[in-house]
């Protein structure tokens, strides 16, 4: 069992942790026609967005409340009343992602009857539905922010598709819509939008019809599209979240996952299970394996279980054994510092201490559970300083690009990872899960040490 | 900081916004308020980083929850010719127990271990909104903390909720002048000191200038901020001139060292060789002899004929391309020289941010036919390069992926950007950049529809036996 280290320092010195209301953004950007709405003050929304920004390399929708040192001490109330309005007026979204910031936490803005007495004045939003996440920025990181926000996203009741609210179905693909068997996957915020890309495409392969929530991959992936948007282009639409329901199983994929999957359960009794990490052959042999059972499933008692894995699968399964024969003897033995948020770290560390990999030092930013799960003795909770004094010896960094400077003067290499990532394209397409992308992550770590001729 | 200085700073009596409309009372682009839904900028806080940030050898202590900081150190694009301490991200990175209990204890303990880990020559300490809301009290807690470490310890009092990224630039620049200038002095002095105020050394930009200075024996004395040590701004009182490159942002720093030290200010560019030209001669005739403006004339000489020769080329190529031009402020007639002297055009441009002054220069540079957009947004911007036919965008980071999207060239003229464009030698660096833009193979690919798009398929194969 890992023991987890608090740091002492009363300060962050070369922080590793983004805010949670970032976190809860970044959730809500996987929803398609939404725009998340910041209620704080304008700055904590323009660093959001710049960070965003530069990591996607996109234009990401995002807005503000605006407070002001009056609006805050008198309430919220009216700005974000304004706010909606005026998001609805240019903006016409299909859903509206409402998160708190520490300012208007510390106020401790009545947001439950803010929301109420809005909806009361204003009887015309009654079509757009608000989903609200509380996300003080003194709680937590971005991956506590994400978790929270994905756990309102289900929690939230987004009525009963009428024929009008089904927007892109046609007569006949509504029809296989029902008589298709759904799947649910909570897609933590370890996964990039790459990585939920060829997850959709593995349960779609089962012959499954996949609800991602929250879906990046159609919103922060990296396409162009022929208008000009100011609220998402893409990712889980309304339609599908009012299909919520109707899913057989529920696949939670991170750790801090769990709540949401549970809350589905509470709600409509789906059945959850929850996959900690999804690189590695053992884990993704889990995933597919649990696709191929909720594909052969029938309500019928006497049904003999014959579950299938596509020809496809079978085949890249042999390739990762191939390719973890190739590159474990540039893994093997070497030493990696990792500075992740904890559902990432989980999953990278494992999957390095299975190719033979040391793990010398783990630093991370939030309290979790899985992180007494880690293959490492300790974990500290911390910051890049810490990761500096842990990090000298070892023969590969793992974390995001603020730890460019660090490795630098450490001399040793660095693979970028979470967070932002400034220095590096294609964020947006990166796949590093499923059998093929624990594949090319493997390579992509062999050759930085084939590089520099290990 | 009191009510009342955030007042002044508001109605700061330098800045024309407030000059010109004297007899209306508010001076719009200080004092508006973000509008909720719709507002984009960036907070008081991270104006006063900009501002301060520059400042080298310094450690910058942001005293709040992760938001402020843990989303934005170590993203400014000021470049240091010595030390990196500036490039670190510091954090009190206050939790519930600090909100309940107070952050004054954890800020003290986090000073001291700044101090002791890696010895600035000063610590900047920011106040962000939790703890301003909170009550914490900055300026007592770096009081204490100065006494004990003899190490200057200055608080800057910019919560992100007193306003914008302009008041924030002043709220630094007035801690500068509180607690910074005119603490030291310098080794010696010359006649021809002068201070650089406003600019922040963005991916080098004060390099292709600095050189030309030292040319005609101009001594810059104290940079405020970019590439600066601390020391260097605590003697900046003794120089004979300010300029003031970015005008507005620090303009209470110019206004108040006229008043208290007697320099007098002057506001200059460095993007395009007329407002290079200028910048020169105004300096060499607010504190020079004949000697410096006569050497002050032969370098302009010089550099133009060079400019005229690197740049022949580039006209050519550039020659009537049309632009949009959207950024704040003095950049606009900055960028909108910098254009004319490559014979592009300006086909539309921003005024929100910019004072009358700027306005009426704006308006003679762009002609009858210019448009100037007073209020934009993404949308509205793309609107305007369609109904123009622009050839590009030029325009901060934040609107990059906007013209992208729409498949149009596009230019990156603010904070983030990665090519220094001042002086000279900037503006030879802008046209290989524009004629890149411009020309870059992509454009008909990005544009181009699929074959099964087209409504006339190209060709047709037979296919089978
Ligand atoms: S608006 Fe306030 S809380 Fe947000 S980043 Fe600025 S100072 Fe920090």
């Amino acid at each position: 069992m890992t023991t987890i280290t608090r740091n002492k320092k009363s300060v962050a010195v070369n922080p590793l942790k983004q805010s949670p209301p970032l976190g809860a953004a970044l959730a809500f950007l996987g929803l398609k026609g939404i725009v998340p709405l910041f209620h704080g003050s304008q700055g904590c929304t323009a660093f959001a967005k710049v960070l965003l920004v530069r990591h996607f390399r996109e234009a990401i929708p995002l807005a503000t409340t605006a407070m002001t040192e009056v609006s805050t001490i008198l309430g919220g109330e009216e700005n974000i009343e304004q706010a909606i309005l005026t998001l609805v007026e240019k903006a016409q979204p299909n859903l509206l992602g409402l998160l708190t910031t520490g300012l208007t936490e510390t106020r401790g803005d009545d947001m439950e009857g803010i929301l109420k007495s809005i909806r009361q004045r204003h009887p015309e939003l009654d079509y757009l539905p608000i989903i609200f996440v509380s996300t003080p920025d003194y709680k937590g990181s971005l991956q506590d922010g994400f978790a929270a926000a994905v756990q309102s996203i289900v929690a939230t009741d987004y009525g009963t598709p009428i024929k009008s609210n089904v927007e892109t179905f046609h007569e006949t693909s509504l029809q296989q819509i029902t008589s298709q068997k759904q799947v649910t996957i909570l897609a933590g915020s370890l996964l990039a939008p790459g990585d939920v890309e060829e997850i959709k495409e593995i349960v779609e392969a089962f012959g499954l019809k996949v609800l991602v929530i929250p879906d990046l991959s159609g919103s922060v992936d990296g396409h162009l599209d022929d208008d000009y948007n100011s609220k998402t282009p893409g990712g889980t639409s309304l339609s599908q979240l009012q299909q919520l329901k109707r899913s057989l199983f529920t696949i939670a994929i991170g750790e801090s996952m769990g709540p949401a999957a549970e809350t589905l359960q509470q709600r409509f009794g789906t059945n959850y299970e929850i996959l900690p990490r999804l690189t590695g052959l053992a884990a993704v042999d889990k995933f597919l394996w649990l696709l191929a059972q909720i594909a052969n499933y029938k309500s019928d008692p006497d049904w003999q279980l014959n579950p299938q894995v596509p020809q496809k699968y079978q085949r890249q399964r042999r390739q990762l054994q191939d390719a973890i024969l190739d590159t474990h003897f540039y893994l093997g033995g070497k030493k990696v510092s990792l500075a992740l948020e904890p559902d990432l770290l989980y999953q990278t560390s494992w999957l390095l201490k299975e190719l033979g990999a040391e793990i010398q030092a783990a630093v991370t930013t939030t309290k979790s559970s899985i992180l007494k799960e880690l293959p490492i003795d300790n974990v500290t909770i911390g910051d890049l300083e810490d990761l500096e004094d842990l990090a000298p010896g070892s023969d590969l960094i793992i974390t995001n690009s603020q730890g460019k400077r660090l490795a630098d003067k450490l001399n040793i290499p660095l693979y970028r990872m979470g967070y932002p990532i400034y220095d590096r394209l294609g964020n947006g397409s990166r796949c590093l899960v499923g059998y093929r992308g624990t594949m090319q992550f493997l390579f992509a770590l062999g050759n930085i040490f084939l590089e520099l001729g290990h | 900081m009191t009510k009342p200085k955030i007042a002044d700073l508001l109605n700061e009596p330098g800045c024309e916004h407030n000059h010109k409309k004297g007899q209306q009372g508010k001076n719009k682009a200080c004092t508006q308020q973000a509008k909720p839904g719709a507002a984009q900028g960036g907070c008081a806080f991270d104006g006063a980083s900009i501002a301060l940030v520059p400042i080298t050898d310094a450690a910058h202590l942001v005293h709040g929850p992760i938001a402020c900081a843990g989303n934005s150190w170590g993203s400014r694009g000021s470049l240091s010719s010595g030390a990196t301490t500036y490039k670190m991200g510091f954090t009190t990175d206050i939790s519930e127990n600090d909100i309940i209990f107070g952050g004054e204890k954890r800020l003290y303990e986090a000073i001291t271990q700044v101090i002791k880990r890696y010895h600035p020559p000063a610590i900047f300490v920011y106040s962000t909104c939790v703890t301003a809301l909170i009550g914490d009290d900055l300026d007592a807690v770096c009081e204490a903390a100065s006494q004990k470490f003899s190490t200057p310890v200055i608080p800057v009092n910019s919560p992100g909720f007193v306003g914008s990224k302009n008041l924030g630039n002043r709220l630094g620049g007035e801690s500068l002048l509180d607690y910074v200038v005119g603490t030291a002095e310098p080794e010696y002095t010359t006649p021809y000191d002068i201070n650089l105020i406003g600019e922040y050394n963005i991916a080098g930009e004060l390099w292709g200038v600095l050189p030309l200075f030292e040319k005609v024996g101009i001594r810059v004395l104290s940079k405020i901020t970019g590439d600066a040590t601390f020391e260097e701004i605590r003697y900046a009182h003794r120089a004979k001139l300010n300029v003031m490159i970015c005008s507005k942002a620090l303009i209470n720093m110019g206004r108040k060292m006229e008043e208290r030290y007697g320099i007098p200010y002057i506001e200059e560019s460095f993007y395009g060789v007329e407002d290079m030209n200028r910048c020169l001669r105004n300096i060499a005739q607010k504190i020079g002899d004949e000697a410096l403006q006569q050497r002050v004339e032969t370098v302009i000489a010089e550099e133009t004929a060079k400019l005229d020769i690197a740049l022949a080329p580039y006209r050519a190529r550039l020659k009537d391309k049309k632009m949009v031009l959207y950024t704040g402020g003095v950049k606009s007639w900055s960028v909108m020289s910098a254009a004319h002297d490559l014979g592009m055009k300006v086909v539309a441009t921003s005024t929100k941010k910019s004072t009358e002054e700027d306005k009426a220069k704006i308006k003679k540079l762009l002609g009858k036919d210019g448009i100037a957009l007073a209020k934009g947004n993404a949308k509205e911007l793309l609107k305007v390069i369609a109904k123009t036919k622009a050839d590009m965008l030029v325009a901060g980071g934040r609107n990059q992926y906007t013209a992208l999207k729409a498949r149009i060239p596009f230019l990156d003229i603010n904070q983030e950007r990665h090519n220094p464009y001042a002086g000279y030698v900037g503006l030879i660096e802008m046209a290989k950049e524009f004629d890149r833009a411009l020309h870059s193979p992509i454009w008909q690919q990005v544009r181009q529809p699929a074959p099964w798009e087209l409504s006339v398929p190209p060709e047709k194969v037979s296919v089978g036996k």
